[in-house]
Formats: C-alpha cells, structure tokens, sequence
C-alpha cells in the first residue's frame, strides 16, 4: 500500500457548504422547536413535560452514544476509525450543555416522576426510598453530569490538541485513562437509565434496562455519523479521509447493534413474560393495551426484523444510498422507541394494578420539544464542527484510518 | 505409479510478497480460471489481485440459516401443541416467547455449522495428498517462497505459452507438476 496523503483543505468545512452553518440551524431549530413546545406548554404543564423528557432522553442517547464510541476507539486501539473519530467526538462535547437542558426536567419533577411525592401506603416506593428520594436523584444527576463532562472535555481537549500535528504522546495518556473512562461511563449511563427512565415507572425495575438504553444510543450514534459523513463528504469534505470501508464498517455496527437491541430487548422481556409477576408485568401491561400496543407489537419487526434483513448484505452496508436508507430507518425506530418508553407513563399515576395507562396520543408538543433539544445539540455540534478540523488527523493512527480495508 | 505420469500444472516461484501480487495480476489478465497461489503468510489484497469472485457460501448459510430456524419452530409447536400438549404454568400452549431462545440458537448452529463445513466441502478437504507435495522446492511454501500454480485441466493451457507467460511474470523458478488429484 502506498502510503496516503491528505490535503488540509480536506480537514475544514467547505466554504459556503450548508456545513458552516450548522449552528445557525441548529440555533433556529433549537428556537423554533422549544418555542413551539413552549406555546403549547400552558395547555397541560404535565404533558408538557413529558413532551420535553423524551426529547430530552432522545438527544442525549445520542451524545452519550458518541462518547461511548470514542472511548472504546482508545480502549482498543483502534486504528480504522481515526477519520471518522472526531464526529463523534463533537457529538460527545455536547454533554456539559446537558445539564442547562437538564432543567426543565428538573422543574417538571413532579410531574415526571410519581415516586417524588411517595405516597405513605405504597409499599414499593417506602422500600425504595433510600434509593429514590429527591435529595439523593439529584446528587446522582450532579455526577453524572460532572464525570460526562469531565471525560468528554478530558478527552477533546486532547484529541484537539493533536491537530497541529505535534503532541503525538497524549494519544498514549487517553488509552492508559481508557479502561477508568469506559468503566465510568457504563456505571453514569446505566444509573442515568434507572433514574430517568425506568424511575418514570417506579414500582417496575430491570436490571438489564441500561444495556437496552445503550444498545439504543449506539444504534443512533452510529447512524448519525454514517448520515453526517455522507452529507460532509457531498460538500467536498473528507474525500480521501473517510472510504466505502469506514462506512462499511459503520454498517456492520448498525447491524451488530440491531442485533444487540433486540437480544437484550427480548432477554428483558421473556423472563418477565416468564415469571408473570405483578409488579414486572405492569411495564409491558401498560403498553399492550390503547394504542401502544401498535407500538409494542411493531417493533420487534420494524426495529429488528427490517433493519436485519436490510443490513445483512455486504453490497447493502458499502452502498451509500443502501446506507443512508438504513440509517434514517434505525434513527426513527429508535426515536419510536424512546418514545414508547417515555409516554405510556404519562398520567398513569396512581392507576391501580390492572387499569391501563392513557391511550396513546401524539402531539405537536412531542415533535416540537425533540426539534428544539435536538437543535440544541446540533448547535453545539455544528459549533464544534466549524471550530475544529473535521477528523483527528494528529493521531498517530490517522495513517492507518486512511489505508483502512476490510479483507 | 505408472512411469508415464500425468501432468497437473506448472509451478512457478517468486521470492516476495510483491512479486507474486504482480505475477498474479498477470496471470488473471491472462484469463486463467484453474490456478491458485500459495504464500506463507496472508499477503493482504492478493485476492483482487487474483480476481477470486466472491464464494457463494454466505447464501448457503443464509438458507440454513432459516432452514435451522424454521424448522425448530415447527418442531417446538409440533412437541408442545400437538404431539404431546403440557400446561406449564397456566400460559398457552403455542407462546412464541418461550421458544424464541432455541429458534434462535438453532439459528446460529444450523448457520455455524454450515459455514464450517461449508467451505471444507468447497476446498474439497480432506484432501489426504496433493500433486504439489511432490515439488521438493514447494515445501518451501511455509518457509519464506511465494508459489503459483496454473493447472493442466485449465482451457487457457498450454505447456510453452503458460511457462513463459510465468517466467515472463517475476518467476524464480518455473517447474512442471505431474501427479492426479
């Protein structure tokens, strides 16, 4: 193999692309989107902000997912994904604004999450206070933003820092710190999946629910960066760095990932369609029943079956179209997914064992919070997609990125 | 052994990586379809240089994929809602739920298990003995020579044409093989 070279003018958002204004949209978006939640806001608060947790959640599966990506490339060394790293690294920056966008959550407390106001009766919640009380969730939530915060500016500034070209040795640095990152992240993300969202439906518990949280996020993740390289390599941009390999690769992923959501999404399900206990039941009971069960039946074909069957060819995954069809599919699947997971809770407060949750009813609420928290992060991202180079051409492994085949 | 053995091919040798990827390029271009190449260790690529189409083994697993997959489904309902109906637990006696597990991993075995032998049978192995263990210079296969044969049987044969297109390749050495599969 002949040894690659890649022209800086590569690296930088192409001049005029409507790359260099990501922000811009992101901040129009983030506008519109929170200021159309906001008018409808009045109407019924506590829908509201149900609206806005799972635009919340969405968005920050997938900044969460990108930092996972990140810190696994250390962990293993890998050297393909140098030029495509450093999406997800931006991606992965978004976290500290997270806990700005955190807030409404917090103010909506209340109303997300039943277990804040324990009623003295319920036997469940008394036995679970130690771990579900307000004064302990928030000290949790403070964490959780301060080590993802932590890591992923540990992580950027370095990565950023190679850029010049010089300061090859801090790679060293981030995979000796890599094996604590990823342990730290896996603990964060999981509780963060407790709190937030199993919490929501307080008297359920699964242990596994944060694996079926990542598996999500990875499955976003990966999708999202397979669509930004496509749409930045269409401007000009990264047109010897990233190759039918990365995406290739990216595809095996999404469709590893597919795998995965679906194995632990179904490991969680058959023991508890198992052992058939009343408190376990109840998630599923809620979503089997007024319009969610459309939802809870389609999903294990649309969500696993399509996108299986779909990715499983090698000419499927080198295809950009191929790629790209696959990837807005998985992201609205997992956009429905979360969305299934968040809203059955809504006004199922206080329902006795055997009374369903609410029927099923979207609203405009729901797209214009995920619009909004989403252009938020895309804000930020654009921000850092502009500021910086477009891949971590300093890595020392960037040479072995561009010459990347699979045999 | 008879003295008038048959011929098997000839068996040109080359001293590094690079030499046999080019020789290889030639050979493709020549329209060889019988000829392989032996190397001592995986030269990356070798195969586009080779021009080796892609095997047909991934739709030979894919369809005992689902054979596998089907038929323990089929199997399951037959055991537990025909042939010898059990009520466990009070649940129906058809819950798909309970038997996703094994379809699943039958699945995979029937799909493993193909693909396993699946390609010993498009290698044809076992093969016990091979006309190129004749070649004193072919051992040094596993050491540090790079080979390649173009065999009798190919349409595209023929002893001077085909000796001289490998010794016209980067060839060390050319030799003729003689011997039956």
């Amino acid at each position: 193999m002949e040894a690659k070279t890649v022209d800086k003018s590569e690296l930088v958002v192409p001049e005029g692309s409507i790359w260099g204004k990501l922000h811009l949209i992101g901040l129009a978006l983030a506008v519109i989107g929170l200021g159309a939640w906001y008018a409808g806001f009045g109407d019924d608060p506590a829908r509201g902000y149900y609206s806005y947790h799972f635009g919340f959640i969405t968005t920050l599966s997938l900044a969460l997912g990108c930092m996972a990506f990140v810190l696994i490339q250390y962990l293993v060394r890998a050297g393909w994904s140098m030029g495509i790293r450093r999406i997800a690294e931006n991606g992965m920056m978004t976290l500290p604004v997270f806990a700005l966008l955190f807030i409404p959550v917090v103010l909506g407390a209340h109303d997300l999450f039943h277990w804040t106001h324990v009623e003295s009766h319920d036997k469940f919640l008394k036995a679970k206070a130690p771990y579900l009380n307000e004064g302990f969730f928030y000290v949790r939530a403070i964490a959780y933003f301060v080590l993802w915060s932590l890591l992923a500016a540990v992580y950027y500034r370095r990565s950023v820092a190679q850029d010049a070209g010089d300061k090859k040795e801090l790679t060293k640095l981030l995979v000796v710190l890599s094996p604590a990152g990823i342990a730290i992240y896996a603990l964060s993300q999981s509780f963060a999946a407790f709190d937030w969202l199993m919490s929501l439906q307080p008297h359920w518990y699964s242990t596994i629910f944060g694996v079926y949280f990542f598996a999500g996020s990875m499955l976003f993740t990966f999708s999202f960066m397979a669509l930004v390289l496509m749409g930045l390599q269409r401007a000009g941009a990264l047109t010897n760095v990233v190759t039918t390999e990365h995406y290739h690769d990216i595809g095996k992923f999404m469709f590893g990932f597919t795998v995965f959501w679906a194995y632990i999404g179904f490991s969680q399900f058959m023991l508890i369609w198992y052992a058939n206990i009343p408190e376990e039941v109840e998630f599923y009971y809620h979503r089997l029943a007024h319009g969610w069960e459309f939802i809870s039946w389609a999903m294990p074909i649309t969500h696993f079956f399509v996108p299986f069957l779909f990715l499983l060819s090698r000419h499927v995954k080198r295809n950009r179209l191929g790629l790209a069809v696959g990837a807005v599919w998985i992201i609205v699947m997992h956009i429905v997914d979360i969305y299934w997971l968040v809203l059955p809770n809504f006004a199922a407060h206080g329902l006795k064992f055997g009374e369903h949750a609410p029927h099923m009813h979207v609203n405009m609420g729901d797209f214009a919070a995920l619009i909004g928290v989403f252009g938020v992060f895309l804000t930020v991202f654009g921000f850092l997609l502009n500021k910086n180079l477009l891949a971590a051409s300093g890595d020392p492994r960037f040479e072995e990125s561009l010459g990347h085949e699979n045999y | 052994m008879s003295d008038n053995k048959k011929l098997y091919g000839l068996l040109a040798e080359y001293d590094s990586a690079s030499a046999i990827y080019t020789a290889c390029e030639k050979v493709r271009d020549a329209g060889f379809k019988k000829w392989d190449s032996c190397t001592p260790f995986c030269v990356h690529n070798l195969d586009k240089a080779m021009g080796v189409k892609p095997s047909f083994l991934p739709w030979l697993v894919l369809g005992m994929g689902i054979t596998g997959g089907v038929s323990a489904l089929c199997f399951m309902l037959w055991t537990s809602v025909a042939d010898y109906p059990l009520n466990i637990g009070g649940k129906p006696l058809w819950s798909v739920p309970a038997y996703i597990p094994i379809t699943f991993e039958v699945t995979v075995l029937f799909s493993c298990l193909t693909a396993a032998f699946g390609m010993f049978a498009i290698c044809r192995l076992p093969t016990l003995n091979h006309p190129l263990f004749e070649s004193e210079r072919f051992k040094k296969v596993t050491d540090d020579k790079f080979f390649i044969i173009i065999e009798a049987a190919d349409d595209n044969f023929d002893l001077a044409s085909t000796r001289a297109l490998l010794e016209g390749s980067g060839a060390a050495h050319v030799e003729e093989v003689e011997g039956e599969l």
